[in-house]
């Protein structure tokens, strides 16, 4: 049963790594890539690595996608100014 | 088309390279001698309940030490590209009001959580780097809810310089003081196995990580957050 969820949560972080690279809206591919952050930091809890896990849902999928979005909004304006 | 050619070569060579771990991997039945030293000794020479923790911080600290300094460096450079405007009159759209209460509810909470997660480090899952980023994370909030808002940048470099210097010396000091070296945790006494003041200066060490962490990714985010030169021309 746990191989069940196991796979099933890690189809989820490949298909959202892959929607992440192949979307061509920016927002979503940030968002996309900060959901496989998150689907992986599950995968590290179930493999018993909490302190890996906490790690990556922080800074892979919280920090993370607020710096991209950061920065993305900074070359939307340095490009219209 | 040659660019499409050229790709395609690069991942069917990457994939050959990958490939040839693959044939003869064995998964592991025993530790490796060094791990099991880590596991069965750990709790019993450094007195820490979590023992990735006694790793990170003492017997691989040179390593935790590396990547603070890889950290303040990323952090020096973001505020060395990105000039902050003193004199700035551009004002944003504040947050709205879910977000500005939310904030307000959440800020305290979170930044409880991060001193939580970094103080108890050598007991439950968690650490300095954890405890910094979800401290980095509720300035985020903060910044979200009120980019008008100047958040000194003064109080935070001083944070994150003290705990660095106060780390490297403490790390310095168990050259003199103990045995083992570098980053030796027993100077402090080791304490009772499993209560908050065990495990020597792992909590110390944990606290100054998690401010210097938690100062360097928020200075990050302001950084980005504030108005550059080049925007205001």
């Amino acid at each position: 049963m746990t191989d069940i969820i196991f796979l099933i949560i890690a189809l989820f972080t490949v298909t959202a790594a892959l929607y992440a690279m192949l979307t061509k809206d920016r927002t979503v591919s940030v968002l996309s890539a900060g959901a496989a952050g998150l689907f992986a930091s599950i995968l590290f809890l179930m493999m018993a690595a909490p302190d890996v896990a906490m790690t990556e849902a922080a800074i892979g999928s919280g920090l993370t996608t607020f710096i991209f979005f950061f920065a993305l909004r900074k070359i939307r304006s340095s490009r219209n100014g | 088309m040659v660019k499409k050619v050229f790709i395609l070569l690069m991942i069917i060579l990457t994939g050959l390279i990958l490939w040839s771990f693959v044939p003869g991997y064995e998964s592991r039945t025993a530790l490796p001698e060094v791990s099991a030293h880590y596991v069965e000794k750990g709790p019993e020479e450094l007195g820490a309940a979590n023992i990735v923790t006694a790793v990170v911080v003492t017997y691989r600290g040179l390593d935790t030490l590396g990547e603070v300094t890889i950290l303040f460096a990323a952090s020096a450079v973001v505020g060395l590209l990105i000039h902050l405007n003193k004199n700035e009159n551009k004002r944003r759209r504040e947050g709205s009001e879910i977000l500005r209460t939310g904030t307000a509810l959440l800020f305290p909470l979170i930044l409880l959580f991060g001193i939580y997660v970094f103080i108890n480090g050598h007991l439950t899952p968690g650490g300095g780097f954890q405890g910094g980023a979800i401290i980095a994370s509720a300035v985020v909030l903060q910044v979200l809810a009120y980019p008008n808002r100047k958040i000194g940048h003064g109080l935070l470099s001083v944070i994150e310089s003290l705990s660095g210097f106060t780390y490297v010396l403490l790390g310095a000091a168990g050259v003199f003081l103990t045995v083992n070296g570098f980053l030796d945790n027993r100077i402090l006494p080791l304490g009772e196995y499993g209560s908050l003041l065990s495990a020597g200066l792992i909590p110390v060490i944990y606290t100054l990580v998690g401010l210097k962490v938690g100062s360097e990714l928020s200075s990050v985010v302001i950084s980005l957050n504030g108005e550059s030169e080049e925007e205001q021309l």
